[in-house]
């Protein structure tokens, strides 16, 4: 096979561009001009600013951003090549560790990719567990991401009062899922347990405090002068760039698009709650913030509806050939034992097919392209992860701006390096 | 699950009052209208996304005129990505993209074939910023050779990293281990 000339003519290209934009080659010495006097920098790979491993090598004219050359890959672990070889349900753990601060939607995104492939049904029960897990965890994330602009513009009390709000979520994940950060929460067919009354009670007891937190936090920041202006205008996309960039999520919202994927292609009975989109006009980095602030007391909307009307009945779909018996069954039952091991082994075989399934990510629309041969693994898994996305666009934001405005650009835009790299 | 494919009159009238199959009838419609219908091959309804092959010669004007399309407006590109069938021959490496119209919420799927010996498929930079990374990645993992895109480097791996690794003929343990049977674990 002709591998080797592929390769050759593959060199030839990338030497060629190379050639004719040296500035976007990170390998090239740098040209530092005296008349120009520009310095290059390194922002990353591990800089406190980044919250995660990823690199941009600033040019710069002074205190203002010239260009800048993105390198990211420092935490690839390889998923899509890992998940042609796991079976359906052993691939959950791979997404809990692409938005680690969301696990719970990456998880039952997952899940419901699977199920829409095998034609399973989830009971509505199992389906409000979702959601309220879901809404969590989309409240953790934009706390996390809004508490850290916080920290970056110099002002750490609202993180650590967010940070608080965030570990009693956790434990209501550990009453949920026995696990905080990456949870693995949720079966392929519905949840793995039911609320226990202990979550319940908890959930119940964060939803009487949080908002109160979280009124304290919009009082100390929403209007204060020193942080407005830091933020605002800063780090601004248009709605045109932002959709040509592929911007989904919070991000596109701020800009004023009003895509969110819980709306328009509802899944997990998100049909039935009754909430806004909130959106932004200039797509800067205030926005960004606020449109964060707006939809986790939005997402609480949604919580308390669920948890107002959680149907009573099963938390897993009849689905004996993918979702694991109880293990006393096992013991006692000959027809469990049977499936237990079938799955565990891998023994059964998913429909041919190809299936397209996104939810709403706590940075945007979180995608699964799965292709099956019918085989016990999926032929292919492709993530459409929403950081990778819209990381692009990060250089053409903040060219011209100086480098404390990077710096907030980049918290607001929210890159989670798990799932940037995946 | 197993007569998916077949399709009874029953079932032909559900799929009428069906808004989403109505709506991928429409967008059927609006692509042979605008390309012709030789353009198209193996078109099907999978999972309610409408999915189409076609060829790298057309798939820059398809989604260009997809872009500028007033009707339906399928001008968000959600994703794309590589894809390797070893056993198809003449056509082993393929592209796969998956665009969505944010006005009137329809989602369409396109794909193009080629021969691994000649991976080379046409750049969307000029259509999509969103397609440079994609690209890159698709590169990296598949070796697929965009000519005219800006800065083909691999993304996510080593720089000196010298084989494509999602190709299926990389097995993902080493497959010279003699240690541990493989049995039940692999393809």
């Amino acid at each position: 096979m002709a591998v080797n000339d592929t390769l050759e003519g593959t060199h030839k290209i990338i030497e060629s561009a190379r050639e004719q934009q040296p500035h976007l080659n990170p390998l090239a010495p740098t040209v530092n001009d005296f008349n120009q006097e520009l310095t290059t920098l390194n922002l990353g790979p591990t800089h406190p600013a980044t919250h995660g491993i990823f690199q941009n090598i600033l040019q710069m004219d002074g205190e203002r951003i010239i260009s800048g050359v993105p390198t990211i890959g420092y935490i690839h672990r390889a998923f899509e090549k890992i998940a042609e070889r796991r079976p359906f349900y052993q691939i959950t753990t791979l997404t809990d560790r692409m938005n680690y601060c969301s696990s719970p939607i990456n998880n039952f995104g997952w899940h419901m990719t699977v199920e829409k492939l095998l034609g399973v049904e989830v009971p509505k029960r199992a389906q409000y567990i979702r959601v309220i897990l879901m809404e969590l965890a989309r409240i953790t994330d934009h706390l996390i991401c809004n508490g850290i602009l916080g920290v970056d513009t110099g002002a750490f009390t609202g993180f650590l009062y967010l940070m608080d709000e965030r570990e009693k979520v956790y434990e209501i994940y550990e009453e949920v899922s026995g696990a905080r950060l990456t949870t693995n929460m949720g079966r392929v067919g519905g949840m793995e347990r039911d609320f226990s009354d202990i979550a319940i009670a908890k959930l119940r007891a964060w939803l009487k405090t949080f908002p109160g937190v979280m009124r304290e936090f919009e009082a100390m920041f929403n209007r204060n002068r020193i942080f407005m202006d830091r933020i605002v205008d800063v780090g601004a996309i248009s709605a045109e760039r932002a959709l040509n960039y592929g911007f989904t999520g919070p991000n596109l919202r701020a800009a004023g698009v009003d895509y969110d994927v819980r709306v328009m292609n509802p899944y997990s009975s998100y049909q039935d709650f009754d909430f806004e989109i909130p959106v932004g006009t200039k797509g800067d980095t205030y926005d960004r913030f606020m449109v964060r602030n707006e939809e986790i007391w939005q997402s609480l909307r949604i919580i308390e509806q669920a948890l107002e009307n959680l149907p009573v009945g099963p938390y897993h779909a009849d689905a004996p050939h993918f979702y694991l018996p109880p293990k006393q069954a096992v013991y006692q039952n000959m027809e469990a034992l049977i499936y237990h091991f079938k799955i565990v082994m891998g023994e059964i075989d998913a429909p041919v097919g190809e299936v397209y399934h996104s939810v709403e990510g706590g940075n945007g629309e979180l995608g699964f392209y799965l292709v099956s041969d019918g085989g016990r693994t999926p032929y292919r898994l492709h993530f459409r992860r929403p950081c990778f996305i819209y990381y692009q666009a990060y250089t053409e934001m903040v060219v011209g701006q100086t480098l404390s405005d990077a710096i907030v650009t980049l918290s607001s835009m929210n890159v989670i390096a798990g799932e940037l790299d995946a | 699950m197993a007569d998916q494919n077949e399709s009874t009159p029953a079932q032909e009238q559900a799929a009428a009052q069906d808004p989403a199959a109505q709506q991928n009838a429409q967008l059927l419609a609006l692509l042979h209208r605008l390309f012709g219908e030789a353009a198209f091959t193996d078109v099907e309804e999978s999972y309610g996304i409408l999915t189409a092959t076609t060829t790298r010669e057309q798939i820059h004007g398809i989604i260009a005129g997809l872009q500028q399309d007033e009707e339906l407006q399928l001008n968000f590109l959600t994703t794309m990505c590589g894809i390797h069938w070893p056993e198809q021959e003449g056509r082993e490496l393929g592209m796969v993209y998956h665009l969505h119209s944010l006005t009137r919420n329809i989602r369409l799927r396109l794909k193009i074939f080629f021969p691994i010996a000649d991976p080379v498929a046409p750049t969307l930079t000029d259509l999509y910023s969103a397609a440079n990374w994609m690209e890159r990645e698709a590169f990296d993992f598949y070796g697929i050779i965009f000519p005219g895109h800006p800065n083909l480097m691999r993304i996510l791996n080593v720089e000196d990293m010298d084989y494509h690794p999602m190709r299926k003929e990389y097995a993902l343990e080493d497959g010279t281990r003699e240690d541990k049977t493989d049995l039940f674990f692999g393809r």
